[in-house]
């Protein structure tokens, strides 16, 4: 079951409400959900998060989830990363998605993650050093 | 009051200098305390904790896995090896995850012995970090109760 943790909805003074960073963070470790959700939470985005691939997928399935950044993890039980970031994109989400490797992954199997349909691919472990620069660009756009 | 702030928040330095030292630890520890503010001030607490019931939990699967009679699944033991390199590698559990490295390298070989041998270590790893990590907290804990502030700790 995915669960969601909110932040507080800033207000600017011309009383437009500015959008937080939406964030689904998919691992099936729950050391590494909690630090990605403290790392998202440091730069002032909100996250929800999903066990596998599978949930992802899921919570993708009645076409109202949005998200603006999805991090996937690769291995993972039930849907890994690949399968599930291949059918995100079939389903036409346009989250930007961030593969999360490790340093084992060899050039072949990044690749491959990579063509499964990710915007970027990081190695673990994250820190806010890593994904600010790349959540930066997706603010910019 | 103040010599002993000035004397635990020593202790609290030297301590945590010496975990780094002997390899307990690494950058991603320090990283790990960074993200700790306000806002999150358990944060780091929290997700050692849950480092440590993974610790179990992972363990219990490999064993679990290494003891079944006729032949071992090295691919199901390689599995949690590879989940609990992940999380320790996240929290700066800089032993926990050099063991997991050698370990995965055995799965892999299909190596029994050596699998046995990685995981009798693995246990005995994280459950000495765990202690060491309490022991710090501790000294943290002292230190404001004595009136005083964590002090940062620069390793480099």
């Amino acid at each position: 079951m995915a669960t969601t943790s909110t932040g507080d909805i800033e207000k600017t003074k011309s009383v437009e409400v500015k959008k937080k960073l939406n964030v689904l963070i998919v691992d099936d470790d729950p050391v590494i959900r909690k630090l990605h959700e403290i790392i998202i939470k440091s730069i002032g985005g909100i996250s929800q998060t999903a066990k596998n691939g599978e949930e992802a997928v899921n919570i993708h399935r009645d076409g109202n989830a949005s998200f603006d950044l999805i991090l996937m993890d690769k291995e993972m039980p039930e849907r890994d990363g690949l399968s599930a970031t291949k059918k995100l994109r079939e389903m036409k989400v346009t989250s930007m998605i961030i593969g999360v490797t490790t340093l084992a992954d060899n050039e072949e199997e990044r690749k491959a993650f990579m063509e499964a349909g990710l915007n970027h691919c990081l190695a673990k472990p994250l820190s806010k050093a890593k994904i600010l620069p790349l959540i930066n660009n997706l603010m910019d756009a | 009051m103040d010599a002993l702030v000035a004397q635990l928040q020593m202790q609290y330095r030297n301590y945590t200098v010496s975990l780094y030292q002997q390899g307990f630890l690494d950058d991603q520890f320090t990283e790990l305390k960074k993200l700790q503010d306000d806002a999150s001030p358990d944060f780091v607490a929290e997700v050692l904790s849950l480092f440590f019931e993974d610790c179990v939990k992972l363990i219990g699967n490999m064993a679990r896995a290494l003891d079944q009679t006729g032949t071992v699944d090295f691919s199901q033991v390689g599995a949690s090896v590879h989940q609990l390199k992940g999380s320790s590698s996240s929290v700066g559990a800089k032993r926990v995850k050099g063991l997991c490295v050698t370990f995965k390298e055995y799965c892999e070989a299909n190596n029994y012995e050596g699998c046995v041998r990685c995981l009798q270590q693995v246990d005995i790893e994280y459950k000495a970090l765990q202690t060491k990590l309490q022991d710090m907290f501790n000294l943290e804990k002292q230190i404001i109760q004595a009136g005083g502030k964590v002090p940062q700790v620069d390793i480099n």
